[in-house]
C-alpha cells in the first residue's frame, strides 16, 4: 500500500509518454521517476543545466561537480549532456520540455498556480519555477488535495501568483482534475473517496463528468 | 602570451567599496568559493551581488553575506544558504535588500549584459509580481515584459580547467551561470581549480574564451556538500 504522496507520484508516472523532456520539481514530484513503467524511457532535465538526470537512483559515488537542482549530489544516465543556464532555460522557455511536475500552494479555476510566496512568510525565491510552468508544454501539479483541511484548490488563488493560466493537471490523494475552458473537471477519483468529499475539500466548483473513471487504491 | 595568473590580492586589487559584482555557481557548484573567502577578509561593504542564489552557509556568497558586505542581492532562490533560509520573517541577520527574479529571466539578463543587447522580451512573470513597474508590449499578439540587462564591475566565476591564457572548461553542472557572467562585467577572475600550459586545454573543450578573462585565481577546491 503507498502512502498518499506515492499514491499521487504513480498516478502522474502514468501521465509520461516515452519520448518526454520532463522536469521534476523538488520534493514529492521527484517521487514521480520511482514509478515510471518499465517500457517508458522519458529524459529528465535539471534546471541548473543538463539532460539525462537519473533521477530515483540512490547516490553511491558522490561527485562534488554534479548537483541537481536542489543543490543535492545527483547522477546521470548515458546519453545525458551538460549546458550552461542561459541555454537551460532557453530549452525551458522555448517550448523544448514537454512536462514540468510541480507542488502548489494553491490552484484555480482558471489554471492560474501560486506556488513560491506567503505574504508575512520568509520568502526564498521562485527559482525556476514561474520559467517552468510557462514555458513547458504541460504542467501537472503534484500535491495534497487540501493544507491540514485549508483549501487549495480555488475558485481564485488569493496567493501571489507564479504563473496565470499554466496549469493543465492536477493530482492528489483524493483524485484527477484537469483544467479545462469549462472549468475543473474532476476525470478520476481515488476509491476511498466519494465525490460529495472531493467537493467539499475544493473551493473552486468541479464538473464531473458522466465518465468519470474510479482508481483503485495503489 | 600574456600570463594571467595572479593573486586574488593582485586580482581584486580594483574592487571598491559599492562595486557591482556577479559570482556564479548554483548551490555551490561553480562557485569561486576560494575567492569569495578571499573578498570576504577584504571586507568592502555596500556591494551590490548579483548571482543565482545566496550560495552556502558562509561560503561563496554566503561569506559576503555573513560579513556584512551585501546591500543588495539579486538573485532567483536565496534558501540553499539556511542562513538566509533559517531566519524567521522580520528577522534581521543580514540587512540586505532581495531582489527576486525568476532564473531564466535573471541569466538572460545577464546575457543580454553581456552581449550587446538593450534588453529582450519574455512572457515569463506576467501577471504576476515580476510585472510591477516594468513595462509590456505587445508584438504579433503576444504580450510580453520588457526585461533589462544586467552588468557588473566584476564577474567572480569559477573553472574547473583554466589555461594561462583564461580559455575555460567547466566539468559537469559547475557551468551554469559561469559563462553568461563571463561576458558580463568590466573585469572577469576566474577562480580556478586546475591551471594547465596554453595549448594543454583542447580548444574543442573550451566553453569561455581566454579573452574574456582578465585575472585567474588558483585555489579553488571541489565544493563538497
Amino acid at each position: 500500500m503507498l502512502d498518499m504522496k506515492e499514491r499521487i507520484a504513480c498516478r502522474i508516472a502514468k501521465e509520461l509518454k516515452s519520448g518526454d523532456v520532463v522536469n521534476l520539481g523538488i520534493g514529492l514530484p521527484v517521487k514521480v521517476a520511482y514509478f515510471l513503467p518499465e517500457n517508458v524511457e522519458v529524459t529528465f532535465e535539471s534546471e541548473n543545466g543538463f539532460l539525462g538526470i537519473a533521477t530515483g537512483s540512490a547516490i553511491t559515488n558522490p561527485n562534488p561537480d554534479l548537483l541537481d537542482a536542489g543543490g543535492q549530489y545527483s547522477a546521470i544516465q548515458p546519453g545525458a549532456c551538460f549546458f550552461d543556464s542561459a541555454e537551460s532555460f532557453g530549452l525551458i522557455r522555448g517550448g523544448h520540455i514537454d512536462i514540468t511536475v510541480l507542488g502548489a500552494m494553491q490552484v484555480d479555476a482558471q489554471g492560474n498556480l501560486a506556488n513560491w510566496a506567503v505574504p508575512g512568510k520568509l520568502v526564498v525565491g521562485m527559482g525556476g519555477a514561474m520559467d517552468l510552468v510557462t514555458g513547458a508544454r504541460k504542467v501537472i501539479i503534484a500535491m495534497l488535495h487540501t493544507n491540514k483541511g485549508a483549501y487549495k484548490i480555488m475558485k481564485q488563488c488569493t496567493l501571489p501568483l507564479t504563473a496565470v493560466s499554466v496549469v493543465d493537471t492536477i493530482v492528489t490523494e483524493m483524485g484527477v482534475i484537469r483544467v479545462t475552458e469549462r472549468g475543473l473537471v474532476l476525470t478520476e477519483r481515488f476509491k476511498d473517496y466519494t465525490v460529495e468529499q472531493i467537493q467539499a475539500a475544493t473551493e473552486a466548483e468541479l464538473i464531473i463528468p458522466t465518465d468519470l473513471k474510479v482508481l483503485e487504491t495503489p | 602570451m600574456v600570463n594571467k595568473v595572479k593573486t586574488a590580492q593582485e586580482a581584486l586589487e580594483n574592487l571598491r567599496e559599492g562595486a557591482v559584482i556577479m559570482v556564479g555557481g548554483f548551490a555551490g557548484a561553480g562557485s569561486p568559493n576560494a575567492l569569495c573567502a578571499i573578498l570576504a577578509e577584504m571586507g568592502y561593504r555596500n556591494l551590490t551581488v548579483i548571482s543565482c542564489d545566496a550560495g552556502r552557509a558562509g561560503v561563496g556568497v554566503g561569506a559576503l553575506l555573513r560579513r556584512g558586505m551585501v546591500k543588495t542581492l539579486y538573485a532567483s532562490h536565496v534558501g540553499v544558504n539556511t542562513e538566509v533560509a533559517g531566519r524567521k520573517p522580520g528577522d534581521v541577520v543580514y540587512d540586505v535588500e532581495y531582489q527576486l527574479i525568476p532564473q531564466g529571466t535573471l541569466v538572460e539578463r545577464i546575457r543580454a549584459g553581456g552581449t550587446g543587447l538593450g534588453g529582450f522580451l519574455t512572457p515569463v512573470g506576467l501577471g504576476t509580481v515580476v510585472e510591477e513597474g516594468k513595462p509590456t508590449l505587445e508584438l504579433d499578439g503576444r504580450t510580453y515584459l520588457v526585461e533589462r540587462p544586467l552588468r557588473a564591475d566584476f564577474a567572480l566565476i569559477r573553472g574547473s580547467v583554466v589555461d594561462r591564457s583564461g580559455n575555460v572548461f567547466y566539468n559537469m553542472s559547475t557551468r551554469n551561470f559561469n559563462p553568461a557572467m563571463a561576458l558580463a562585467a568590466d573585469h572577469v577572475i576566474v577562480g580556478a581549480e586546475k591551471v594547465v600550459e596554453v595549448g594543454e586545454l583542447d580548444p574543442n573543450h573550451v566553453m569561455t574564451p581566454g579573452i574574456l578573462v582578465e585575472s585567474i585565481v588558483e585555489g579553488e577546491e571541489p565544493c563538497w556538500i
